[in-house]
């Protein structure tokens, strides 16, 4: 019997988040017996499918070992969800690249309910792929974000992941602690994109968080990024700045045109899946890199990201020059 | 002096076995708490079902405390408990108790284990976060240093260091390590006259293994830097105060379930280690029974350990000369090279902030040493008789019994004990008892001592769990770094084998359509996470994902966890003997969760009989002690998963997903 896809679509149009872990299973799935149905299952929750943007608000968050982030993450769940949202956890984690093999340790930290049903975590191994993001993590998302009301990625690493994570998430948090001056190196020196909310963790270590949050502050603001909201927050009881903490991640949906962010990073996705696997002649083929973004610019916005790169591959197969 | 550990059941039976050792000539008490009074819950709290007096005595209030005590002269006893997270809980219980049989504190003679540390590293029944907890550790030393002058308010337990996996030099270190925070944070609340005192009443407890010349340099190893210490760090005048005192279990790790007999001749010879040298020899030794590595020892058992010390003590010469080793150039070479090491080891320590803040880089450096420890066995570098060498045997009368050789617990027991904690509760003055916890919350916001809230709070009747249930809500509850993910990984020892199991790890990956993945969960109270570290660690480096939780996990929490993770196959680890009752409810919430069809193989002390249950209940596989060789555990476990899925449905990836 194969995967029912059309039922698995229809649960996540319906917000039946127990779907989640069937969903998960379809799309870490690399057998080309199950592409088609993965192509199918996205296109059918992909904005021209449900009518409109899925309604999830895909948050980013990211920073290094060590900055509290799992702590972190566990107190956001519990406010998010006394605000009575659904929530899916991509918590992504650096696989050992020689076996292939992979220890998921997040999952250990963050603190859930396991008879709350309007909680998933998933734990997914990077793989060999640079920027932070596992295969099937984006996919994942875009899925997953047709039902929960918040769908949180986690990755680990300061520079690059939040570069990848910023084109699935329509928020990205990067989550740093006190005294660690790496952040404000990386911004400064533009290593790091600037993110839309910066989280100083450990609080309760009262002068050095302060001191780090208006450090942060004050590069952001030389720097022109007025709009960052940067929040310090402690995860300890008494757990302080949580509440803070989610209405700036709120403000900062409200305040962006989601669908316009998605659009750019749909194309911007399905090329880079396009270039990944064909290559600069591939892109030669479409005339180079930026005839091609106009030319997906031009395409249906509603379309999912599998769908527009094989239209990029029917396009370059055509394409009289090769 | 010599005892056994013991203690099961129920307070009333545990009261008639001390009665029975010490009239067969044992001269102290050891207490072994049952896992829910050492993590601080009440046995009628979701976590504690099937711990109920199985590792040791449920002491849920004073009235438990009197049952166990009774008729037993607190003024002339020497008491040994382990117990830590809740430490000053039960030494409340304790003076209480003693207090109403018309006995003084200040005559209280004994030991509270009371090392977080070692919880966090190696046996897992913590309670509270590390900050808090060494808080409660240095109340209790600064308040029995006036109050219960007698007794031994720590005991630095480097013995569970050598249980997870320490080599001599870790060991000697980390304990030394976790002397310095409990000494530091000591002074920062006694007056500097006081320190030589505080000093004196630190104890050590530690480990022996069956390497025992290297053992016993160990031990002058120990003595001669804890000397050092107390001079130099502490300003310790007075040498006797300076004196390394140290009681001693000896190894249990080198114990073998395979030709178990085999442990009688190490138990003797890791007790020479601890006792052949008079300048560095034990102040209390424990003889752990021969069938441990089997189950829970029965009474036989214990007093065939107990006979072990009373001929080396009272037969052989042993006690009679001064050190035999004064003089010996091999000997002092050989503690030169640990004290050395250990040295360089407390250094790095240190400069991670010390062993409160050094917590997950021990932790890390054990999983790996113990790692390294399986891998010479695997391989035949080290020899361990009768399991990786010398295994023919003919078989055994010792364990050919029917009940396989161990005594087992009433499951009633945990019945009545929830039912008769209820009763407590239902007859107590609730309203003193409110009162009491309301002023420990205070204490415990505040910097005042925490023993004498914690002391009127026993006196009015409250319960371990509540008295732990108030210190969480004041402290926030906290897990373990698990160190898995910080232990290197397999790659300067690549061998075939290891080679053989990832390319079939890939294959058997491909079929699936994605990477094999395993969940390893430690379902119950049990903290004893070594076994379970290792096989997460193992399965990683041949190439599985693998979802590690750590320990203290709902049967609920992990079924949660094997659906949300969509993993292959579950690997449950139990070693408290409450398999019987979790393994069948794992089993339970699995199918609940509609993953009834997801392998569960299992690790732990598993007797035959229950062996045959578990498989008959459909659990793919049992490992016990005697599978040592975790390589081929790892191909057994990929061949499991490798059938699993070739009976299903050949279109579809997973079997849950056309079987909705």
């Amino acid at each position: 019997m194969a995967v029912d896809v059309e039922a698995l679509a229809a649960r996540l149009r319906d917000g039946d988040v127990t779907v989640a872990p069937q969903v998960l299973n379809l799309v870490e799935s690399r057998a080309p017996r199950d592409q088609a149905a993965i192509a199918a299952l996205l296109a059918a929750v992909a904005p021209s499918a449900l009518g409109r943007e899925a309604p999830a608000h895909v948050v980013g968050i990211t920073g290094p070992p060590g900055a509290g982030k799992s702590t972190l993450l566990s107190a956001l769940l519990q406010g998010w969800r006394e605000r009575g949202r659904s929530v899916a956890v991509l918590a992504v984690d650096p696989s050992s690249k020689r076996s292939g093999g992979a220890l998921l340790g997040d999952r250990a930290r963050i603190a859930f309910d396991p008879a709350d049903r309007e909680v998933f975590i998933r734990s997914m191994a990077a793989g060999e792929r640079l920027g932070g993001l596992a295969p099937a993590t984006r996919a994942a998302a875009h899925a997953l974000a047709a039902a929960f009301d918040v769908v949180v990625i986690e990755t680990v690493g300061v520079g690059q992941s939040e570069t990848e994570i910023a084109e699935v998430a329509d928020t990205v948090a990067v989550v740093v602690q006190p005294g660690s001056g790496d952040a404000l190196q990386f911004i400064k020196s533009g290593i790091m994109e600037i993110p839309d909310v910066l989280i100083v963790t450990k609080a309760d270590l009262g002068q050095v968080a302060l001191r780090a949050r208006r450090d942060l502050h004050a590069a952001l603001r030389s720097l022109g990024a007025r709009e960052t909201a940067v929040v310090a927050v402690s995860s300890l009881p008494p757990a302080q700045g949580i509440d803070r903490l989610l209405d700036a991640l709120d403000a900062h949906r409200a305040a962006t045109d989601v669908a316009r962010r998605r659009l750019e990073a749909r194309r911007l996705h399905a090329l880079a899946d396009f270039a990944e696997e064909h290559g600069a002649r591939g892109l030669r083929a479409l005339g180079g890199r930026r005839a091609a973004e106009k030319w997906l610019a031009a395409q249906q916005p509603g379309l999912d990201v599998p769908s527009l790169t094989r239209l990029l591959e029917q396009r370059a197969a055509a394409a009289p020059d090769r | 002096m010599m005892r056994t550990y013991a203690g099961h059941s129920t307070a009333a039976k545990s009261n008639e076995l001390y009665r029975r050792n010490l009239a067969k000539g044992q001269t102290g008490l050891s207490i072994a708490f049952d896992l829910p009074t050492q993590t601080g819950y009440d046995a009628d709290h979701e976590l504690a079902r099937g711990e109920v007096g199985k590792v040791g005595v449920p002491v849920a209030h004073k009235g438990d405390m009197a049952a166990l005590l009774d008729g037993i002269p607190l003024d002339k006893m020497n008491t040994s408990m382990t117990i830590n997270a809740t430490a000053a809980w039960l030494l409340a219980l304790y003076i209480v108790t003693a207090e109403e049989t018309g006995v003084d504190q200040a005559q209280l003679q004994g030991t509270t284990q009371n090392d977080i540390i070692k919880e966090y590293l190696s046996r897992g029944t913590y309670a509270f976060p590390p900050g808090p907890s060494m808080r409660l550790i240095a109340d209790m030393v600064a308040y029995t240093v006036e109050e219960v002058p007698k007794w031994n308010p720590i005991n630095i337990c480097s013995y569970h260091l050598q249980e997870a996996g320490a080599t001599p030099v870790q060991e000697i270190a980390y304990a030394m390590s976790t002397a310095i925070a409990v000494l530091d944070e000591v002074r920062a609340r006694v007056p500097q006259e006081l320190m030589g005192r505080v000093f004196s009443r630190i104890s050590f407890f530690v480990n022996a293994g069956v390497r025992f010349i290297e053992e016993h340099a160990k031990l002058r190893a120990m003595g001669r830097l804890w000397d050092e210490l107390g001079r130099e760090r502490y300003g310790v005048q007075d040498a006797k105060q300076r004196r390394f005192r140290y009681g001693v279990q000896v190894n249990s790790l080198g114990l073998t379930e395979a030709q178990p007999e085999n442990n009688v001749q190490r138990i003797v010879l890791e007790a020479l280690a601890v006792t052949l040298g008079r300048d560095a020899r034990a102040r209390a030794l424990q003889l752990p029974a021969w069938n441990e590595a089997l189950g829970l020892p029965r009474p036989w058992d214990q007093q065939w350990s107990l006979r072990l010390q009373q001929v080396l003590a009272y037969e052989t010469d042993l006690l009679e000369y001064p050190d035999i080793f004064e003089g010996s150039v091999v000997m002092d070479g050989l503690v030169a090279e640990l004290v050395d090491g250990a040295r360089r080891e407390m250094a790095i320590v240190a400069e991670h902030g010390g062993a409160v803040d050094a917590v997950p880089y021990m932790k890390a450096a054990l999983v790996e040493s113990h790692r390294e420890r399986i891998r010479r066995i695997e391989s035949g570098e080290l020899t361990v008789v009768g399991q990786n060498r010398f295994i023919e045997t003919e078989p055994s009368p010792l364990t050919a019994d029917n009940d396989g050789g161990i005594m087992t617990v009433d499951p009633e027991v945990e019945q009545q004990q929830r039912e008769a904690v209820a009763a407590w509760r239902a007859e107590r003055d609730q309203a003193a008892v409110d009162a009491a916890l309301a002023e420990v919350a205070r204490v415990a916001a505040s910097d005042e001592n925490i023993m004498p809230a914690t002391i009127a709070a026993a006196r009015a009747g409250a319960t371990t769990g509540e008295w732990a249930q108030t210190l969480r809500d004041a402290f926030g509850s906290y897990r373990g770094p698990t160190g898995v993910g910080e232990a290197a990984g397999a790659g300067v020892d690549d061998d075939a084998a290891l080679e053989q199991i990832r390319d079939e790890v890939e294959r058997v990956s491909e079929g699936l359509g994605r990477r094999l993945k395993i969940l390893v969960g430690k379902p119950g109270l049990d903290g004893h996470s070594n076994g379970a570290e290792q096989i997460a660690v193992a399965a990683r480096d041949a190439g599985m994902e693998v979802v590690y939780e750590g320990i203290r996990l709902t049967p609920a929490q992990i079924a949660a966890s094997a659906l949300q993770e969509g993993v292959h196959v579950v690997g449950l680890s139990i070693l408290s003997g409450s398999h019987r009752e979790l393994i069948p409810d794992v089993m339970a919430a699995l199918r609940e969760a509609g993953i009834g069809e997801v392998p569960v193989v299992v690790g732990g002390i598993i007797p035959p009989a229950d062996e045959r249950a578990l498989r008959a209940a459909g659990i793919a596989a049992v490992y016990t002690p005697k599978d040592f060789n975790i390589t081929q555990i790892m191909r057994d476990i990929v061949g499991i998963v490798a059938r699993g899925s070739a009976s299903d449905s050949e279109n579809s990836p997973e079997g849950s997903l056309s079987r909705r």
